[in-house]
C-alpha cells in the first residue's frame, strides 16, 4: 500500500478471564486499513472478529487485557486517556452493530439520538442539529424523514432501525466506520439494500469501513482486501479478487465450500467442515485449525504457522501445507 | 382469497394443504399471517419453504401441526383432515408428524438430561418399558452422528449449537415420523456446522423415507435440500415450483428479486444495484389485489383491482402474477 495506513493494528491480543481459565480472544493480530478503502473481516462465531473490532474501539469489556498497539489516524488508541477516546470516538471513529435494536436507546426518540450526536461532537445549535438529522435520514433512504424524528426505535422496523443507526455512524463525518455484522439481523432483500447504502455512503464520502461478517458472499463484492480469522488469529489475508481467485490457507477454501451454492443441484452433498473450532480456553498447540484440516501434517500439529507472503506481499497465509489453485483447479 | 392449483401439482401427497388462513387478533386489529395457501408436498418429497420475515412461514407450518388453529381452511395428512381432530386423535396425528426449530438451545429443556429429553417423546407415546426406550434413544442418537454413551448423561448447555440441533433432530426422529416440519433449522448455525446439519438432514431423510416440509429465508440453503419450493410473501403463496426451474426461470418477480438480492461468494459477480425497493407492509393492513404490488416494478392498475390466481407457468410451475416474467403455459 502506497498511501499511509489510516489504521494500523500491530500484533493486538486480547485475552479474557473466565471461571475456566484464560480466554484467548484475539491472537497476535496485525491489520491496516488504508483512507478509503473497504477491509472484510470474516470468520465465524467465536473467532474474535467482533472482540478485534472492540479492541479498535477501545470497547473491550473492563476484565479484558489488551496488549500490541492500535494506531488511529497518527495516535496509538491503546492507554489514550478516556476524554480523548470519547471525542475520537463518534467523530472520527465510528460503528455499526449487528443488532439495531439493542444499539439504540428504546426510550429515547430517532430525533434526540441523532441530534444529541451532532451537538456533541459538531457543537451545532439545536436547530442545526435538527435540520441535519433530518438530511441523515433522507441520505440513508428513510421516508417521512422529519416525522421520524419524533418517533421511537420500536416503532420502526429492523431495517429501518438499522439505516438510523447508520445515519447516527455518520452523522459526524468519520474517516473509518466498523460495521460488525451489520445485515446478519435482516432479511436478504433489506442486507441487500442496506450494503449498496453503506457502500454508496462510503464511495462518497472518501470513508474507510471495515465489515465484520460470517458471511463470504458480503464481502466478495463489497470490499478492496479481506482477513479470515479462525480461531483468533488472522489466518489469511489478500485482496478481495486475490483471496477468491486463489485461497491458499485451507481453512478459507473449507468455509467457501461449504456455504451452499444457487447455482448447485438440489440434494448435493455439502463438503462440510467436520468437527467444530477448538475451546478458547484451551489452545491448540499447532495450527488451530489442524484437527479439522485434510491436509494437516505432523508439523501442524506441533507449531504454529505464521502470516507469509504469497505471490505478492499483500497476500498472506498462515499454513504450512497451503493450496495452490491453478487454473482453477485443486493441485 | 382463495389460491387454486388448475391442477394438481403432487400425485401421491401425505400433506395437503388447502385454502388455509391464519390470523392472529392483536390489540382490536387482526394480523393476516397466512391468507388462502393451497400446498401440496408429496410422499417422500422435500417442500422448501421461502420469504421473509413476517410473510406468515413459520405460521404455516405452526398450523399444519394444529399448534396455531386456523380460522379457516384445511390440512390434509395422509388423508385425514387435522383442523377438526381433538385430545387423543390429533396427539396420536402428531407423532407421524414432528418439528425442528431454529434455535436449537432454546428448544431443550436446560435442566433435563439429554437422554431424558429424547426419551420424552417415547414417554408420550407410550412406549411403557424403559430398557427399550434407552435402546430407541440409543439408536438415534448414532444414527445423528453422537455417541450415546457419552451424551445421555449431560445437559444441554454442556454442547455447541450444531450438536444441540442434532440432539433436536434426535428427539424428532425417536418416535419414527413420516413427516418433519423443519423451521429454519441452520439458519442460527455457524456455515461450517451448517453444511454438517444439512447434511445430516438428507442422510436421515434418505434412511428413515422422511417427507421434510423445509422452511427458510436462505434460497441457497433451501435449494440444496429441496425438490420443489414454495415462495410466500405476507401471507400468500407467489410461486411454487420444481427447484431447479424456479431458480433457472422464476416467473413471480419477487422469486426474481429474492434470488438477485442473495450476496454470491464471487467478486466477480457484482452485487446488482438495489435490486429490492422499499420493505413488506404490515401484514394488519395488506395491500389490495396483489399483496406484492407496492414492491413490484412490473405493477399496474390491474394488481391493486385483481388478486392474482395461481396459474401453471411451466410444468409443475405456478405463480400467482398478473405480470410474470416467463409466459405462463
Amino acid at each position: 500500500m502506497t498511501e499511509p495506513a489510516l489504521l494500523s493494528v500491530e500484533d493486538v491480543s486480547v485475552d479474557l478471564p473466565t471461571p475456566r481459565g484464560n480466554l484467548r480472544a484475539v491472537d497476535h493480530v496485525d491489520l491496516t486499513i488504508g483512507a478509503g478503502r473497504t477491509l472484510g473481516i470474516v470468520g465465524e462465531s467465536g473467532c474474535g472478529k467482533t472482540m478485534l473490532s472492540r479492541a479498535i474501539l477501545q470497547l473491550l469489556p473492563k476484565k479484558a487485557k489488551l496488549s500490541g498497539r492500535v494506531r488511529f489516524d497518527g495516535q496509538d488508541l491503546v492507554g489514550l486517556n478516556a476524554e480523548r477516546l470519547r471525542k475520537l470516538r463518534g467523530r472520527s471513529l465510528a460503528v455499526v452493530f449487528q443488532d439495531p435494536m439493542t444499539s439504540l436507546n428504546p426510550v429515547l426518540t430517532i430525533g434526540t439520538q441523532l441530534i444529541e450526536t451532532l451537538q456533541e461532537h459538531l457543537e451545532l445549535d439545536g436547530l442545526a442539529a435538527k435540520k441535519r438529522s433530518v438530511e441523515l435520514l433522507a441520505a440513508v433512504g428513510i421516508p417521512a424523514p422529519e416525522q421520524r424524528l419524533t418517533q421511537y426505535p420500536h416503532q420502526l422496523s429492523g431495517g429501518m432501525r438499522q439505516r438510523v443507526a447508520i445515519a447516527i455512524a455518520l452523522s459526524c463525518e468519520p474517516k473509518l466506520l466498523i460495521a460488525d455484522e451489520p445485515t446478519t439481523a435482516l432479511d436478504v432483500t433489506i442486507q441487500a439494500q442496506i450494503l449498496d447504502l453503506l457502500a454508496r455512503e462510503q464511495r462518497r464520502r472518501h470513508m474507510a469501513m471495515i465489515i465484520i461478517t460470517h458471511d463470504l458472499g458480503v464481502v466478495a463484492g463489497r470490499t478492496d482486501e479481506v482477513a479470515v480469522m479462525y480461531a483468533g488469529r488472522v489466518v489469511e489475508r489478500a485482496p478481495t479478487p486475490a483471496l477468491f481467485k486463489k485461497m491458499h490457507m485451507p481453512y478459507t477454501q473449507a468455509l467457501l465450500a461449504a456455504i451452499p451454492k444457487i447455482d448447485a443441484a438440489p440434494h448435493t452433498p455439502l463438503p462440510a467442515i467436520s468437527g467444530r473450532p477448538p475451546d478458547p480456553t484451551r489452545p491448540v498447540q499447532g495450527c488451530s485449525f489442524s484437527p479439522r484440516c485434510r491436509y494437516a501434517g505432523a508439523q501442524c500439529y506441533r507449531e504454529k504457522p505464521l502470516l507469509t507472503a504469497a505471490e505478492s506481499s499483500a497476500h498472506q497465509y498462515a499454513c504450512f501445507h497451503p493450496i495452490q489453485l491453478a487454473g482453477g483447479v485443486i493441485a | 382469497m382463495m389460491q387454486h392449483y388448475p391442477q394438481s401439482p403432487t400425485r401421491d401427497p401425505l400433506l395437503k394443504v388447502e385454502d388455509l388462513v391464519v390470523e392472529y387478533p392483536v390489540g382490536g386489529k387482526t394480523i393476516h399471517a397466512v391468507s388462502g395457501v393451497s400446498l401440496e408436498v408429496a410422499r417422500g418429497e422435500t417442500l422448501g419453504l421461502v420469504g421473509e420475515s413476517g410473510c406468515g412461514k413459520s405460521t404455516l407450518g405452526r398450523a399444519v401441526l394444529q399448534l396455531r388453529r386456523p380460522v379457516s381452511g384445511r390440512v390434509l395428512f395422509d388423508g385425514q383432515d387435522l383442523t377438526g381432530m381433538q385430545g387423543d386423535s390429533l396427539r396420536k396425528m402428531r407423532q407421524r408428524v414432528q418439528l425442528i426449530f431454529q434455535d436449537p438451545i432454546a428448544s431443550l429443556n436446560p435442566r433435563r438430561r439429554i437422554g431424558d429429553i429424547i426419551a420424552e417423546p417415547l414417554v408420550i407415546a407410550g412406549v411403557k418399558d424403559p430398557k427399550k426406550r434407552q435402546e430407541l434413544v440409543h439408536e438415534v442418537l448414532s444414527a445423528v452422528g453422537l455417541d450415546p454413551s457419552l451424551v445421555i448423561g449431560r445437559l444441554p448447555h454442556e454442547f455447541s449449537g450444531g450438536q444441540c440441533q442434532r440432539i433436536c433432530i434426535a428427539r424428532a426422529l425417536v418416535l419414527n415420523p413420516e413427516f418433519i416440519i423443519c423451521d429454519e433449522p441452520v439458519s442460527a448455525l455457524d456455515v461450517s456446522i451448517r453444511a454438517q446439519i444439512l447434511n445430516l438432514l438428507e442422510d436421515m431423510k434418505t434412511r428413515f423415507g422422511l417427507t421434510l416440509l423445509f422452511i427458510a429465508h436462505d434460497l441457497a440453503v433451501v435449494k440444496a435440500v429441496s425438490d420443489r419450493v414454495a415462495v410466500m410473501y405476507l401471507g400468500r403463496l407467489c410461486e411454487v415450483g420444481p427447484s431447479e426451474q424456479l431458480f433457472a426461470r422464476p416467473a413471480h418477480p419477487y422469486t426474481a428479486l429474492l434470488i438477485e438480492a442473495i450476496p454470491v461468494p464471487d467478486p466477480d459477480v457484482r452485487p446488482a444495484e438495489s435490486v429490492a425497493v422499499g420493505e413488506p407492509p404490515s401484514p394488519m393492513s395488506p395491500p389490495s389485489g396483489c399483496r406484492f404490488r407496492t414492491r413490484c416494478p412490473r405493477a399496474d392498475q390491474r394488481c391493486s383491482d385483481e388478486v392474482p390466481e395461481l396459474r401453471a407457468m411451466a410444468p409443475d410451475q405456478f405463480a400467482a402474477c398478473h405480470h410474470p416474467l416467463i409466459p405462463a403455459a
